[in-house]
């Protein structure tokens, strides 16, 4: 995002609360999340009054009532359109949308993905946390196969989506993703979201420890998060594991798992470039089930940003344009039209 | 030649051919023709739902009628005088509504055994050879080869040639009424000024349909149709959609909020998205949203960010876009929702004009969620009621409903156009800052009119958030306290009823104070119901007429007037939706006309019905 504002006196993260009480349940995810935004939220350099949060329906959608912004709870699925409506007419505004799993993915898929392909300059925070909370714990579209809830208690037979794969297939200009357990790292993913100017997608491992604890216990736990995570760094080798010790190589179009100093070192591994559109077509599909024996490590942090115009400039500079070719609108002309006649 | 000239004083005409002949074109360019002349006119376009029904086929006919008249005329007429029948579909479909004793003007090629048994008409059967017209003047001649003729030095293939065939009609007729082929060929030229040669084949055509009246001895009078007695004043010709979308930019330029449309295309409400695309010079953003529910919460974005809010659907989109309303009635924004109605449930008949969506309007969301609604009743109308609507919607921050149907939406009719400077102000003021004294925003305290303030994102010390669960009294935080939901519930609809305060008190159209019988209408059936209540005053009987404009709330005086009369009758296209409202709001034991047909109602049937019920007492 590049807004051109003035910067108000410091700010703090607690500036960005509100003195309405949390109600997530305790020890979910969304409070590190929370916690996260409003601590990055004064290091932007926007004031308050220019930032609008706008979420759906879901546990996560309750985020606006705690950030001390301007902010709309409004309909399920529906935060991205109102969001698209908004920045369409205000575009110095720093809009940010918070949405779930169902929320984005399910009823409010089509709009997600017509954002992204226009690319407004808005920032999706997609809270996964692989269940429906608030309904209290049916499945929902990024559950895994065979999973069982309340609505399958003989097991999922859905097919889960690909959130950052799904994104990248309409086009989004920036996809990262991070977890709740890494405050660091998430903090780094939202500045990079708020860095990147058209629509950035960023999905963030969110633990619902009431209806889907440990979903994410592989890839956040600590004896297991080394070898089942790969943290990507711009420039760098695609390298894992608690000494570093693994790599990920491409065989032809494929990416295999190398252990270093066996015959390969880190130059012979996949060095991780975000502008390359087709590396990160492979690297978001690097989406193994961890269930499943001799998976890829799941890939955390930015897989691809690349700015390409944004619909809210190009809408308005058609408008600006326009007026500059032909002048302000004349109301009395536009009312009169081109043929008239008198009656005395 | 000299012809002996005639003067008439009303002309219906209806065009009817196949859906490729180009009929709409025809009909459009001679009502612009006879606008220009001062002539009064009301007109009803007709057409199939299918872009292209399988040619020559009877549900690919597609037709326009144009009543024009030296008096005032309301409603495009019951009958015509002369049929336009491109083809044998065209004349099956139409000549039930051509008046004993009119005229045919028939393309004899549309005529050959593969269109009649396209139009289903038995072996070895046709009309224009059978003596089953000769109660009519049947005009035959062949327009095809005549339009071939005229064009054979131009490179032109045949089919190109061919399309041209709807000039040559219209030259034709241009000369019957004696008219100047002027204003056709400007226009031609603006539309096929890059295109040289299908321009030349356009305007020979319609030459040659003119002169071949001319030199032709078979045809020994013309006609004319004098100025019609209008109020003084400038006009132009207007349709009901386009009306519409300059009814908002003038909302928008005299309210200083920038208009924003987010629309999903859908008939026949397409085209005001089509219209307001091309004001980028007044300020307009479109956008044409990926369905219809992106379409109205797009809008409330940018509602939300003090725009003009703006979605434009027809019955099946209104129905998408409920929850959604539902959520703008919640965080009292201003909002307009525009149904261009047409024939339901379902898909219905899309092309077919209804007032299929008022109890929709009225009820259609879940839980109590009142909303004003707004009706506009002739094509000009639309102007001044949707910028009625707004000015209510910006006012009272509230979403509006507007409605207007298909009937509307593409008929024309003369409009003495308004000047900027007379148009009445709309105000808006966003709230700024904190008053003095005040502490803390509170989003949800009202003022007299119960109407909460409206703080857009970008305002200092404003921040605040709002959304779809209930509000608590004042503050606006969530809340789920029992008291305080039915204290909303209640607030919302005192709202809603008090913006009776801030409308005009209901006016008769026509018709005595007290009487027999009050015709109560909105919408489209205005001219029916106006030219039905004028021929039954002129007869005697005690008839008046009132027409609304604001269905909810009603204007305040509307339960004194309907009390005034023994009976009540309520005609719509519809299965009987304002009649219910009506009765339950004003308890009276109304009765209604309801043609549910996918067409106006007649001033005629209505004629007859009333007399009916009004017992042949006069
Ligand atoms: S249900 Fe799950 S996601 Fe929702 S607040 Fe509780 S822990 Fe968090």
């Amino acid at each position: 995002m590049s807004e051109t504002t003035t910067i108000t006196p410091a700010l703090t993260a607690k500036d960005f609360s509100t003195d309405q009480e949390v109600r997530w349940c305790p020890g979910c995810g969304d409070y590190s999340i929370l916690a996260q935004v409003q601590k990055i939220m004064p290091t932007l350099g926007i004031p308050r009054e220019n930032i609008v949060i706008i979420s759906g329906i879901g546990c996560s959608s309750r985020f606006p009532y705690y950030m001390n912004t301007y902010g709309m709870h409004s309909i399920h699925g529906r935060a991205t359109a109102i969001a698209s409506g908004l920045k369409a007419t205000r575009p110095e505004l720093s809009v940010w949308v918070v949405t779930g799993d169902g929320d984005s993915l399910s009823i409010g898929g089509n709009h997600t993905i017509h954002l992204l392909r226009r690319n407004f300059d808005i920032n999706i925070l997609l809270f996964n946390n692989q269940i429906y909370g608030l309904t209290k714990g049916q499945y929902s579209p990024t559950s895994e196969e065979g999973k069982v809830t309340k609505s399958t208690p003989y097991g999922s037979i859905d097919h889960p989506f690909n959130p950052l794969a799904l994104a990248r297939g309409a086009d989004a200009g920036f996809v990262a993703r991070s977890m709740d357990r890494d405050p660091k790292h998430l903090q780094q993913m939202l500045l990079r979201s708020h860095a990147h100017k058209g629509a950035s997608f960023l999905e963030i491992y969110q633990n619902c420890n009431i209806f889907n604890d440990g979903a994410f216990e592989i890839f956040t736990e600590k004896g297991t998060k080394p070898l089942e995570t790969l943290f990507l760094e711009q420039g760098k080798p695609l390298v894992f594991g608690a000494q570093r010790e693994k790599g990920i190589r491409l065989d032809g179009f494929h990416p295999v798992v190398v252990e270093l100093g066996n015959g390969f070192s880190e130059s012979d591994c996949w060095i991780h470039d975000e502008k390359d559109f087709y590396k990160a077509q492979l690297l978001v599909r690097m989406f193994d089930d961890p269930r499943m024996e001799g998976h890829l490590p799941r890939p955390f942090g930015v897989f691809y940003e690349n700015e390409r115009p944004c619909y809210e400039d190009m809408l308005n500079l058609q408008i600006q344009e326009a007026i500059l070719s032909k002048g302000k609108g004349d109301l009395d002309k536009l009312l009169r039209g081109n043929e008239t006649w008198t009656i005395a | 030649m000299k012809r002996k000239e005639e003067v008439l004083q009303d002309v219906v005409i209806k065009f009817a051919g196949d859906s490729g002949d180009g009929m709409q074109l025809t009909g459009s360019q001679f009502t612009n023709n006879t606008a220009l002349l001062g002539i009064d006119l009301a007109t009803f376009p007709d057409f199939p739902a299918e872009i292209r029904a399988p040619q020559g086929t009877l549900p690919g006919v597609s037709g326009y009628q144009l009543r024009f008249s030296s008096d005032l005329v309301f409603t495009p007429g019951d009958e015509c005088d002369v049929l336009v029948a491109m083809n044998a579909a065209a004349l099956k479909t139409n000549l039930k509504n051509l008046k004993k004793g009119g005229t045919i003007i028939a393309n004899t090629e549309g005529f050959d055994q593969k269109n009649l048994r396209l139009a289903n008409y038995a072996d070895g059967v046709n009309p224009l050879e059978d003596h089953s017209l000769d109660n009519y003047t049947v005009h035959k001649m062949d327009v095809t080869k005549m339009t071939r003729e005229a064009l054979k030095d131009i490179t032109l293939g045949t089919k190109e040639k061919d399309r041209a065939k709807n000039m040559f009609v219209l030259g034709f007729l241009y000369w019957m009424y004696n008219r100047n082929m002027e204003t056709t060929i400007q226009f031609l030229k603006s539309k096929f000024g890059k295109k040289p040669e299908i321009l030349e084949s356009n305007i020979k055509a319609l030459q040659a349909g003119y002169y071949f009246g001319d030199t032709t001895e078979t045809f020994t009078t013309t006609y004319r149709v004098e100025k019609a007695k209008m109020p003084p004043g400038v006009y132009r010709s207007i349709m009901g959609n386009q009306a519409l979308a300059m009814g908002l930019i003038a909302a928008s330029q005299k309210s200083g909020l920038p208009l924003f449309l987010g629309s999903y295309p859908i008939t026949p409400a397409s085209d005001i998205l089509h219209e307001l695309s091309q004001y980028k010079t007044f300020g307009v953003r479109t956008f044409q949203a990926e369905d219809e529910i992106a379409a109205i919460t797009s809008a409330i974005g940018a509602a939300y960010g003090g725009s003009l809010g703006v979605t434009t659907t027809s019955g099946p989109g209104m129905a998408l876009k409920a929850e959604a309303m539902g959520l703008a009635v919640m965080i009292e924004i201003p909002l307009l929702i525009c149904d261009i109605q047409r024939g339901g449930p379902s898909t219905g008949l899309p092309t077919k004009t209804e007032q299929s969506d008022l109890l929709q309007a009225y009820y259609g969301r879940n839980g109590e969620c009142p909303m004003p609604v707004i009706a506009a009743s002739t094509p000009s109308d639309c102007f001044d009621a949707v910028y009625e609507a707004v000015r209510i919607a910006v006012q009272h921050m509230t979403p509006v409903v507007f409605l207007s149907d298909g009937y509307i939406a593409n008929g024309a009719e003369p409009w003495k156009f308004p000047k900027t400077e007379d148009l009445p102000p709309i105000t808006v003021k966003f709230k700024t800052d904190l008053a003095e004294g005040e502490e803390k925003f509170l989003p949800y305290l009202r003022d007299e009119k119960l109407v909460r303030p409206w703080a857009i994102p970008g305002t200092p010390g404003l921040e605040h958030r709002i959304g779809g669960l209930e509000k608590q009294n004042i503050t606006g935080n969530v809340s789920y306290d029992p008291e305080n939901h039915q204290l909303m519930v209640k607030i919302r609809e005192e709202k809603v009823a008090r913006i009776a305060d801030h409308i005009p008190l209901q006016q008769l159209d026509s018709g005595a104070e007290k009487g027999d019988l009050l015709i109560l209408g909105w919408g489209s059936t205005y001219g029916a119901i106006k030219s039905a209540a004028a021929e039954l005053q002129h007869e005697g009987y005690k008839v008046s007429h009132a027409h609304l404009r604001y269905l909810r709330p009603f204007p305040a005086n509307l339960g004194e007037i309907i009390r005034n009369f023994k009976h009540v009758v309520i005609p719509e296209i519809n299965n009987g939706q304002l009649i219910k409202i009506i009765r339950d709001q004003f308890l009276v034991d109304a009765k209604g006309y309801n043609k549910i047909m996918g067409v106006p109602i007649t001033k005629s049937e209505l004629v007859l019905k009333l007399r009916e019920l009004l017992g042949g007492h006069n």
